[in-house]
């Protein structure tokens, strides 16, 4: 990883979802005058296939070392954008997300301009941390081969067999002295109309 | 249910409740406490040779208590494990020991009245919950007179009642007389889509339920007057639209209206008070049965089992999960999924496909040996630290090798990155990854970089106010556009200075938030939250600023409409903040954070008073 951070900087429309209240292009030229940003420009969906190439070709073509995107919120996509920087051998961690439509367009929908200048300001902060983030490596855990179920209704019995199916244990953890729960209570069950049990 | 039984790879711990949880995905330890059963699961044939002699009686749970079980008891018969159980409850008791006769009659010997309960432990990869649900208790909603009138009964109790196992054999018959009834009027959504007693959501199943018990009434007892009272008809899956209009073929009568008041007539037939909706006048009708078309609702215990996982719940009180439309088996937590009513109302049919799904993603996790995780953990400066133990004393997860005078090293493998120890240390020591002092104090500066006094700098967790934020902004709740959220794993990871540094820059309002108490998704670090907190909240107000400029607030990730408010509020709250107030703490702040350096002369003194 070069010293010297070249953040790039990806504006997602979302659509409407974002573009149709915040002015992106407006954004996208407020990037280019950050401290280290060497690139940016807006995507008209930033997690479609296309977006993600679009990432990719950038990161390429203009050495980037650090990613913005500035999107929707992290839990929804950032696994996408580190997986979409994996494949071009940067590594995941160098991503850091503005959520410019949970957090801003879907919020402030009646005040555009407000919501341009607040999008602008979450672009700065997340420049302002991807310059100064490092690359990581993923920790790994075993994972012990059993589950346990809680509950032993209709839905416990369901899991616990569907898992214990694979070969895996399964403890099946049940209050009352019996399986059934509810359902095993019910005479007859539609759309069937046959015995609960 | 046999098939469980019988399954190879399946330990059925009946009468057993969840104690303890431990560990983290891939690695949850586990105890259980399993109640003494009394009676030798592998062992009894469900002879019943015990139960002809047990001379005490208990209500029957299985049947709502219509009728009376004996203490030693099979649930149903075709119940799974196949033994009988002894309430202890209701029978004589074992200590001193007042009858026995069940042991004695049993030739297998398979009754021991001395059983204890006992704990099994047990390490699973991942956890599936499957609490279910209860039926709305209808006793508070008096208008119906459920309990008071003999004849008002529940859906459930109309289950049993038509159950072929059921107390009457499978006939549908009044409880004041035991005479089989020339009319049934099920009333629907008691205790869903209502103010007050009850529920404020649809119950889902009980408008099928009702159809299904039309079509069961009409083909076995033809003659019944089958007439069904309702707001809406919600008959929405495959073949249930159908099923509604072979019910109307059938001659039952579907009537647009709740009654109002059920009353009792003196042969204890019922009438019913109702506005007809379709015909605009309120009518009177008779009845002989009068079933009430109970909602669902979560399992008050399984909130036990919530607080136990530090899972969330949606404001009705059912389980939340990770994404209501992309994750929605996944919980908050890692390696936990849901199955069926715990989640939300369902039938068998999505209960079967939610419990499939729950499976799949647990096995999904399980299937490579191996998972990977956020590296999401910290380093210690040795250079910086001074060897004081702190770190360890705040961790939840006690993740730190340290003993008195030696430095304090990470133990990687139980650190859950919540960043706590890093915003307890006074030497700048530590640095978690991905949220360093650094990259945090970056962000509150480039916050404040421009009109800083039109700024609220917020704080919040990224499991719970984070999410409320996403969930308000799903939800298009509104809110005033001067915020800029500055995300952390949790709360306890928001160091004093990057409060102080958000003030010194002139931001007029500062707010931390996290999760609820019960919900920190690191046990208990958003305790020191509050104790970082109060301590600045005084420091504050010594330097003669005032603490209500910094808030803490808790929301959790279903509550955007909190969220919501909090801006507001924060917005109101960031308009009682003069210029001259923001100079006045810049310039409080300077002196404090940045105090000139003594000059060497005055240094020199201090040393001769000190000696």
């Amino acid at each position: 990883m070069p010293d010297t951070p070249r953040i790039g900087v990806f504006i997602c429309h979302c659509g409407t979802n974002i573009a149709g209240t915040v002015d992106v292009e407006k954004v996208a030229e407020f990037a280019r005058s950050l401290d280290n940003v060497a690139f940016a420009e807006t995507s008209k969906y930033a997690c479609s296939d296309p977006g993600q190439q679009a990432i990719q070709k950038a990161v390429a073509e203009h050495r980037l070392n650090r990613i913005v995107v500035a999107a929707c919120s992290p839990r929804m996509h950032e696994p996408t954008f580190r997986a979409c920087l994996a494949q071009v051998d940067l590594n995941p961690f160098v991503l850091e997300m503005a959520n410019i439509r949970e957090g801003c367009s879907w919020v402030h929908l009646r005040e555009p301009a407000l919501a341009t200048s607040k999008a602008c300001d979450l672009v700065r902060m997340a420049a302002a941390k991807a310059r100064l983030l490092e690359p990581l490596s993923v920790r790994k855990y075993p994972v012990k081969r059993a589950a346990m179920v809680v509950g032993g209704g209709i839905a416990g019995i369901q899991a616990a067999l569907d898992i214990a199916d694979t070969g895996a244990m399964v403890y099946l953890v049940e209050r009352g002295p019996c399986l059934g729960g509810t359902m095993a209570q019910l005479n007859k069950t539609y759309p069937t109309m046959d015995c609960a049990i | 249910m046999a098939d469980v039984g019988r399954h190879p790879n399946i330990e059925l711990l009946t009468l057993s409740e969840v104690k303890e949880v431990s560990g983290h995905v891939g690695n949850f330890r586990v105890k259980v406490k399993r109640h003494a059963r009394y009676v030798d699961e592998k062992e009894c044939t469900a002879c019943g040779d015990c139960v002809e002699v047990c001379p005490q009686v208990g209500p029957d749970e299985f049947n709502f208590g219509l009728v009376h079980r004996h203490a030693i008891y099979q649930p149903f018969p075709q119940a799974i494990p196949a033994a009988f159980v002894l309430d202890m409850e209701t029978c004589l008791g074992n200590n001193p020991r007042a009858c026995g006769k069940c042991a004695e009659a049993c030739e297998k010997h398979c009754i021991n009245l001395d059983a204890v309960d006992s704990d099994v432990e047990f390490t699973v990869g991942t956890i599936v919950i499957a609490t279910g649900m209860e039926p709305f208790d209808p006793l508070g909603m008096t208008e119906y007179g459920y309990g008071r009138m003999k004849n008002v009964i529940t859906a459930m109790e109309f289950e049993r009642l038509a159950s072929s196992g059921g107390p009457t054999g499978g006939d549908i018959r009044r409880f004041s007389d035991g005479k089989t009834p020339k009319s049934i009027a099920f009333i629907q959504c008691v205790g869903s889509r209502c103010e007050g007693p009850g529920n404020s959501y649809c119950g889902n199943i009980c408008c099928m339920n009702t159809i299904k018990d039309t079509l069961l009434l009409k083909d076995h007892w033809p003659e019944i007057d089958v007439t069904v009272y309702y707001i809406d008809l919600r008959a929405f899956g495959k073949g249930f639209e159908e099923m509604l209009k072979r019910s109307r073929q059938l001659g039952v009568r579907y009537i647009r209206g709740i009654p109002g008041e059920v009353e009792e007539n003196e042969d204890q037939s019922l009438t019913l008070h109702v506005e007809n909706t379709e015909t605009g006048l309120v009518e009177q009708h008779q009845a002989d049965m009068v079933v009430l078309a109970t909602g669902v609702q979560p399992r008050a215990e399984a909130h036990d089992l919530n607080k136990l996982l530090s899972l969330q719940l949606h404001p009705e009180g059912f389980l939340l999960e990770a994404h209501p439309k992309l994750q929605p088996v996944d919980s908050p937590v890692r390696g936990i999924f849901y199955a069926g009513c715990a989640e939300g109302p369902k039938d068998i049919k999505e209960t079967v496909t939610q419990a499939s799904a729950a499976a799949g993603r647990a096995v999904r996790l399980m299937s490579q040996g191996e998972i990977a995780a956020d590296p999401y953990t910290v380093e210690v400066n040795e250079d910086k630290c001074k060897a004081c133990g702190l770190c360890l004393k705040v961790c939840p997860y006690g993740a730190f090798e340290w003993e008195k005078g030696a430095k304090a090293e990470p133990i990687e493998a139980l650190c859950a990155g919540c960043g706590t120890c890093a915003a307890e240390c006074r030497f700048e020591a530590i640095t978690p990854h991905q949220f360093s002092d650094a990259q945090i104090v970056a962000q509150v500066e480039a916050s404040l970089s421009q009109d800083p006094e039109q700024k609220a700098v917020v704080f919040a967790c990224n499991w719970c106010s984070y999410a409320a934020a996403d969930t308000a902004g799903v939800s298009r709740f509104q809110y005033p556009a001067n915020q800029v959220l500055i995300r952390t794993m949790c709360s306890g990871r928001v160091d004093e200075k990057f409060i102080l540094r958000a003030f010194e820059l002139g931001a007029p309002i500062v707010l931390v938030s996290g999760c609820h108490f019960v919900d920190c998704h690191y046990i208990d670090a958003n305790r020191q939250t509050v104790r970082r907190v109060e301590k600045l909240w005084d420091k504050l107000e010594s330097w003669g600023i005032r603490p209500a400029r910094l808030q803490l607030e808790w929301i959790s990730s279903a509550q955007g409409q909190r969220f919501q408010k909090t801006m507001e509020e924060l917005e109101r709250l960031r308009r009682e903040v003069t210029p001259r107030e923001i100079a006045h703490t810049r310039r409080i702040l300077k002196q404090k954070l940045h105090p000139p350096k003594p000059k060497k002369q005055a240094r020199r003194k201090g040393v001769a008073a000190h000696a």
